[in-house]
């Protein structure tokens, strides 16, 4: 089976039981989100991804994106795909109604971003850096660059880039060296080249609207030096026409492991007579600018790391069904089974499921902190909330794109031999997967970002708040008898005291050994996220069991209850082992000379 | 002009069905459900008629449970003007559903009524013909095109032969084939918008039709498991397999 099956059932659960629709529907701004109108959007987004998109995620791996003479065609099938996922208005879904979105709340987005991820990931990632592009210009752009661009990049008439990296600029983006000289006319002229640049060019929309990291030539040097510039493809007449082709082209771009029709662009600014840019916001604050971009491209990178679990457990699962082989076990002699009958291959497809259900949960809960953070009338609540964020935005892009990894890597060994041939597409999940702990900062970034920015430079005010949320929940689990609600409890238990205590070392050592702290950042993230998976995977498992006690009937719930048992049993019980790793690791990784290695 | 468009709310067509243990009926329970597909397309192609300036409004129309209200708004964001829901909780039978529709025929007075040839749930393909029999209009079945002028529809059917084009006047039930168009994806204004449109809830009661069921089901089963292939010797085997064994020649 090749097929996509949006997981709607699960979409929901999350949205409306989990993550609090009726709250986030309250909100002002958000009240177009009633639990109709989401589970409408939701099954046509669904049939959108299952019909149009995932179809092309195999063909459009094959074939790749192709360059030649300075210029990006997209393999068959894209271009009409995306006008038709641009004519249908869902590039617009949760842009401003001023600039012609639909103003949904990020807790109806993020369900159908996951979709469009785990259909198709190549092609979810046009409109994911239009959305960055989109949200920076609106928070920082002129009126008259708003004017401008914003209504045809949230229609979907034109696609938007984010021009951050350079051959020396990758992490530190402070070596940024392309410059941009003021004219006359109050624009600029870029010069400098880009790379790793995700949709620089393509053949399916008019215009590409380049957002690019320059420096001006009386910027200081370093971080605080850096401007941002709307760089068009192809020039804005007044009227709103496009005029001439801007002197940015893209050179070529890059052969790599996976996401083969996303074309990954080095672009050239400026190599004849200079690119045409204009200054976005105030001058030298465009890293603060890039961030509000970043921030949302990360989350919206978490949720690949759902998507990559999803996916490839769906085929996992299709194939454990149909392959026999073997007889059961401790059955001598009996008939062959399908291998999902195997003890080990049902331990994979649960890790692979649990996964996929508490890495959804984590990631719609900081959605609908997102637009509590944005939207809620009380100042206090707001804050509350976008600390909250602020904090697991790391944790959702790291921890979640490395569980997409692992997930399908599990993926490839359901197949066994067959995982590893091309044909099954197994493979092409992994391949896929691997770029998301990559792009928009990789995960050591987001870690030393949850370290630093977010817990040390506060004292862990925001973790110890998030902690207290984690042990309320002890009770209500003390109140429930059954076996299963016994093991999450205490494994919820140990793995909140291990984070507790991981967490207390970090905020103390990050003061006075900064090094040490940051040997433990990837595993105090891999902590972090293991054990908020948890804790939303037993909040899941209390709602569900409250609706079997009820009366319903629906299989979804005992099947929730046991996959947040296994999850307990089997993944948060590592949660001690990742502490140890951040308390007592930093020696083994520091104390080597460079020539010992 | 008016376009009726009755909708039908079913199992996907996704869904692998299964029958109940006491083989009373299919079992229904958390199972996906959705529009009938053929009913998609008879939307789909009273909304062209509208685009095309010819309709002037289209009512879709759905009898049964309140979900029937969510197939309602799926006809409404595809651009239906409004809907009817015929709330009932009994089981629905083609004749039941005709004379509801035959109802709200008289009262809102449609020019043409655009079914389903068939749902994919019990493929009975009885309630258009049922309806046209009930209004006492012209009907024209399996319709693969449908050009409508003035007074008069050209309707190509689709017949055991090959293609039939007829002509009927309106008002008149026509019910649609496959092959008649491929219905749009619902743009996300649209879903939005449809939320919005009147959606009119009536009872079976008010219509004054007596709904309950003329047929009785016995038993439902799962098809017979199909048997291996064998292979045969040569052509003239074949042949004779085919007229003593199959007696299909």
């Amino acid at each position: 089976m090749s097929e996509y099956f949006a997981p709607i059932r699960d979409m929901q659960f999350v949205v409306k039981e989990l993550a609090g629709l009726e709250q986030v529907a309250q909100l002002p701004g958000c009240e177009e989100a009633t639990p109709d109108l989401v589970d409408a959007v939701l099954e046509e987004a669904a049939r959108f991804a299952e019909e149009v998109l995932s179809p092309l995620n195999i063909t459009g791996d094959l074939e790749g994106a192709k360059w030649h003479d300075k210029a990006v065609t997209m393999p068959a099938g894209f271009k009409e795909a995306y006008k038709l996922f641009a004519d249908s208005g869902w590039t617009a879904l949760a842009c401003e109604t001023e600039w012609g979105g639909q103003g949904l709340p990020k807790l109806v987005a993020a369900p159908v971003a996951e979709m469009w991820k785990a259909a198709n990931h190549s092609f979810s990632l046009c409109p994911l850096l239009t959305n960055g592009a989109i949200e920076a210009l609106v928070l920082t752009g002129s009126e008259k660059l708003k004017a401008d661009y914003l209504e045809k990049m949230v229609t979907g008439v034109w696609t938007g880039t984010m021009n951050l990296t350079e051959p020396n600029a990758g992490s530190d983006l402070a070596a940024v060296r392309s410059r941009a000289e003021p004219q006359a006319d109050g624009s600029y002229k870029v010069f400098g080249q880009k790379i790793f640049i995700t949709y620089g060019d393509h053949d399916m929309a008019e215009n590409i609207v380049h957002l690019v990291l320059a420096r001006t030539p009386t910027a200081p040097e370093g971080v605080k030096g850096i401007s941002l510039f709307v760089v068009p493809k192809f020039m804005v007449n007044d009227d709103g026409s496009l005029g001439e082709r801007n002197d940015a082209y893209c050179v070529s771009i890059e052969h790599k492991l996976g996401i083969h029709a996303s074309p990954t662009a080095i672009m050239a600014f400026g190599d004849h007579s200079g690119a045409v840019g204009y200054l976005v916001g105030e001058e030298n604050r465009g890293l603060e600018y890039m961030f509000i971009m970043m921030n949302a491209a990360r989350f919206g990178v978490g949720l690949e790391g759902v998507a990559a679990c999803e996916r490839s457990y769906q085929r996992a699962r299709e194939y454990a069904r149909d392959r026999i082989q073997c007889s059961d076990v401790g059955v001598r002699g009996g008939p062959k089974v399908a291998i999902i009958a195997h003890p080990d291959v049902r331990r994979m497809l649960m890790t692979m499921k649990s996964h996929a259900e508490a890495s959804r949960a984590l990631a719609y809960v900081v959605a609908a902190a997102q637009d509590t953070a944005t939207h809620h009338p009380d100042a206090d609540e707001r804050q509350r909330n976008q600390a909250f964020v602020d904090l697991m935005i790391p944790v959702v892009k790291g921890w979640s794109t490395e569980c997409g990894v692992s997930i399908a890597s599990i993926g490839v060994q359901v197949h066994g031999g067959m995982g590893y041939i091309e044909e099954t597409g197994a493979a092409q999940h992994l391949r896929d997967a691997q770029i998301s702990t990559i792009y928009e900062g990789t995960t050591a970034i987001q870690a030393n970002d949850l370290i630093g920015r977010k817990i040390g430079r506060e004292r862990g005010a925001t973790l110890n708040a998030l902690i207290g949320r984690m042990r309320a929940l002890d009770a209500e689990l003390a109140g429930q008898a059954a076996g299963s609600f016994v093991a999450i409890r205490k494994r919820l238990h140990a793995g909140v005291d291990a984070l507790d205590e991981a967490g207390d070392w970090l905020v103390a050592t990050y003061s006075a050994d900064i090094r040490s702290a940051s040997a433990g950042a990837v595993p105090f993230l891999m902590l972090l996220g293991t054990v908020a998976g948890g804790w939303q995977m037993a909040r899941a498992a209390l709602i569900a069991q409250a609706r079997i006690d009820a009366g319903d009937r629906d299989p979804f719930y005992p099947a929730k209850v046991i996959t947040a048992r296994f999850y307990a049993d089997h993944v948060l019980s590592k949660a001690a082992g990742l502490a140890s790793s951040v308390t007592d690791g930093a020696e083994g990784v520091l104390a080597l000379t460079d020539d010992m290695f | 002009m008016k376009i009726l468009v009755p909708v039908k709310r079913v199992v996907d067509y996704n869904v692998k069905v299964r029958v109940k243990a006491d083989a009373s009926g299919v079992d229904l329970a958390n199972v996906k459900m959705s529009m009938n597909p053929f009913d998609e397309i008879a939307i789909e192609e009273a909304v062209r008629l509208k685009e095309a300036g010819i309709a002037t409004e289209v009512i879709a129309v759905s009898a049964g449970v309140s979900n029937c209200q969510e197939t309602l708004r799926t006809a409404m964001a595809i651009g239906a003007d409004r809907g009817i829901l015929i709330q009932t909780d009994v089981e629905l039978q083609p004749l039941a559903v005709a004379k509801l529709l035959k109802a709200v025929c008289d009262k809102e007075q449609p020019q043409l009524v655009l079914c389903g040839k068939q749902a994919i749930d019990d493929d009975a393909n009885q309630t258009g013909q049922m309806l046209a029999g009930l209004l006492n209009w012209p009907q024209a079945t399996f319709a693969s095109k449908i050009v409508v002028a003035g007074e008069q529809a050209s309707v190509t059917r689709e017949i055991d032969g090959g293609l039939e084009t007829i002509e009927i006047a309106l008002p008149a039930v026509l019910t649609v084939d496959l092959r008649l168009n491929e219905p749009r994806y619902a743009t996300l204004p649209n879903i939005m918008k449809a939320k919005r449109k009147p959606l009119e809830t009536i009872t079976a009661d008010a219509l004054g039709v007596d709904v309950a069921p003329r047929l009785k089901t016995l038993k439902v089963a799962e098809p017979p498991k199909r048997s291996a292939g064998i292979k045969v010797a040569d052509a003239a085997d074949l042949v004779m397999k085919l007229k003593t064994e199959a007696k299909v020649i």
